[in-house]
């Protein structure tokens, strides 16, 4: 049920998230989503890739250090209190978010959210319980 | 020459070539004494400035009596050479010289070396004399990455391999990918290179899935030409299983092989019936007893192409007291960490180099590629330490990234008592090393 994320470190200095991007490109890798995180001196650029031991090999060889987690897609209602909903599951459950972004898609009219928790296993239980779609890959790269 | 003894195989306990290291003391000193007298009526009939300097101070040959009275001598220094340039100091005939090998000054000319025939034979028994105290034998595969050419790393390491009976590989510096091949198919047992340069051998052999353990026949690595600490000798031992000594020379007084590291790593070993060596006041000049620490200072006791009398070589250690317990006789000095030319002055304290390399290895999970940058913004001085991020430090998390750099910056003070700014950077973007690097950039 977990889903593949690729982490890279990024200075903060123009065209760096380029090259990257650039890479994925020339290697017909679709970005399905990405977050960035930042400070003054440097990001993190995480990414949601459906080839993701592709994407790393090419990032490997291009020179970049990647870093693989595992997180947890998870949809909500696309309506208000969906967001609200899905957090009270999740904090019932005792677990915690390190970092969550949300997906540029929908699926089946639901808004997508990808979750890095402390105890992914644990959440997973939790969402699943709660009757609340936890995607697996090939459910959230489906065309 | 080539060096043949039958009891050079892996089962000898001392190489015959290392005979000299166990010479009893003052017989020792009788030898260094005879050579002195011989070198100073060389250099003062041939090298005009060295007679006009003793001429200056009243100082003729037969003045020297006993080792101490090298006291008398003048210092010589790097700038000679540059004012001098090309063969100012040369105390034999273009006849007699062999070869040149020149230092790359970092501003303006080099300084050049002549060798006669016999300091070409000379320096090979020290770099014999170096490999075998590192337990090289004739049964050894040695890779010899440093550069060959004008710097004297690659050429010294070689004929000392060669003179031993290794299989030497002179693959010399750069193409990271044939090195770590042919590291692999040649079977080769010992590395000599500088000691960055081995760190980014390690990188890369991890990156392609090499493990110098079990997919190498390393055992020993030979590593000079720069600086370096203990805290790297035990990152590289721990990760590669191998033996790293510890090889010192400059070019002025013959390039690798004045001294090295035996397998005790009490200090360096100096090859002292060659290279005699002193300990001085930086500022007064004064000598300084065995013990006390000051900058080192050699003569060359049996060159004859470009001898050198006193040569200051900025390099801050001292010489042991105390004999070293493998029962050689030749003195040793402490690792040079410290280089009196590679000292910063930053907001008012000195700092080496190495403080801040011995800093940023004490926090646990870095692999060493840095950069040391200072600036100066308005009166005060800044320093930056630029940090590679490797595949072990990286994470998807912020917080355990600032806490990395937290940890760096503190380890680093706790050293040198100055704050750093820790940048990460970065994997292969700061520069790596072929030959000597430089990881300081003083901009201020």
């Amino acid at each position: 049920m977990k889903i593949q994320q690729i982490s890279l470190f990024l200075e903060n200095k123009p065209g760096h998230l380029n090259a990257i991007c650039r890479t994925l490109a020339n290697n017909e890798i679709n970005i399905v989503t990405l977050s960035l995180a930042d400070t003054q001196q440097f990001g993190i650029v995480r990414l949601i890739v459906e080839e993701w031991e592709k994407a790393r090999d090419v990032l490997e060889k291009a020179g970049h250090v990647v870093n693989l987690r595992e997180v947890v897609a998870a949809t909500v209602a696309n309506t208000p209190g969906g967001m609200a909903e899905i957090l009270d599951t999740i904090g019932k459950a005792g677990v915690n978010i390190e970092y969550m972004y949300a997906f540029t898609y929908r699926h089946e009219s639901k808004a997508v959210l990808i979750f890095r928790f402390d105890d992914p296993d644990k959440a997973i239980e939790a969402l699943t319980a709660a009757g609340r779609d936890v995607l697996d890959a090939p459910t959230l790269f489906a065309k | 020459m080539f060096y043949q003894d039958c009891a050079n195989d892996e089962n000898t306990p001392v190489h015959p070539v290392s005979a000299p290291d166990y010479m009893p003391v003052e017989q020792l000193r009788a030898l260094q004494l005879h050579r002195l007298q011989g070198l100073v009526k060389q250099v003062y009939a041939n090298v005009p400035l060295t007679r006009k300097r003793m001429d200056e101070r009243g100082v003729k040959p037969e003045h020297i009596k006993t080792l101490k009275d090298i006291a008398l001598l003048p210092f010589s220094i790097k700038n000679d050479l540059r004012d001098e340039y090309p063969f100012g100091l040369f105390a034999s005939p273009m006849n007699d010289i062999v070869r040149f090998h020149c230092s790359s000054g970092t501003t303006g000319k080099p300084i050049v070396i002549g060798n006669t025939k016999n300091d070409i034979i000379l320096w090979q028994q020290a770099c014999m004399r170096a490999l075998a105290m590192c337990g090289v034998r004739s049964s050894d595969v040695l890779q010899v990455a440093y550069g060959y050419g004008l710097f004297t790393g690659g050429l010294g390491l070689h004929y000392g391999g060669e003179g031993i009976g290794c299989a030497v590989l002179p693959i010399s510096g750069g193409n990271t990918d044939r090195q770590l091949m042919m590291m692999q198919d040649m079977g080769v047992t010992v590395m000599a290179c500088t000691p960055s340069y081995f760190l980014h051998l390690i990188d890369e052999a991890h990156k392609r899935g090499i493990d110098i353990r079990k997919d190498t026949k390393l055992k020993h690595g030979i590593f000079g030409a720069e600086p370096w600490t203990e805290e790297m000798r035990t990152k590289i031992q721990d990760a590669t299983g191998i033996i790293a000594h510890d090889i010192y020379g400059l070019t002025e007084i013959c390039g690798p092989g004045v001294a090295n590291d035996c397998q005790y790593h009490n200090g360096l070993h100096i090859f002292e019936d060659h290279f005699y060596p002193e300990i001085i006041n930086p500022d007064t000049l004064e000598p300084l007893p065995d013990g006390e620490a000051g900058e080192l200072v050699f003569t060359t006791l049996t060159r004859t192409g470009t001898p050198m009398l006193r040569y200051r070589t900025r390099d801050i250690s001292r010489i042991n007291p105390k004999q070293c317990e493998c029962g050689r006789t030749i003195r040793t000095f402490e690792r040079v960490s410290a280089r009196s030319d590679d000292m910063l002055i930053i907001r008012g304290v000195n700092v080496f180099p190495s403080q801040i390399e011995a800093g940023l290895l004490k926090s646990d999970k870095v692999l060493p590629h840095y950069m040391i940058n200072i600036t100066r913004d308005g009166d005060l001085d800044k320093l930056e330490v630029q940090v590679e991020v490797t595949k072990e430090t990286l994470s998807d998390e912020i917080k355990a990234l600032e806490h990395l750099r937290a940890e760096i910056a503190h380890s680093i003070q706790r050293i040198i008592n100055i704050s750093a700014t820790i940048t990460l950077v970065e994997p292969n973007t700061l520069p790596r090393s072929e030959g000597k690097l430089n990881r300081v950039k003083d901009m201020r």
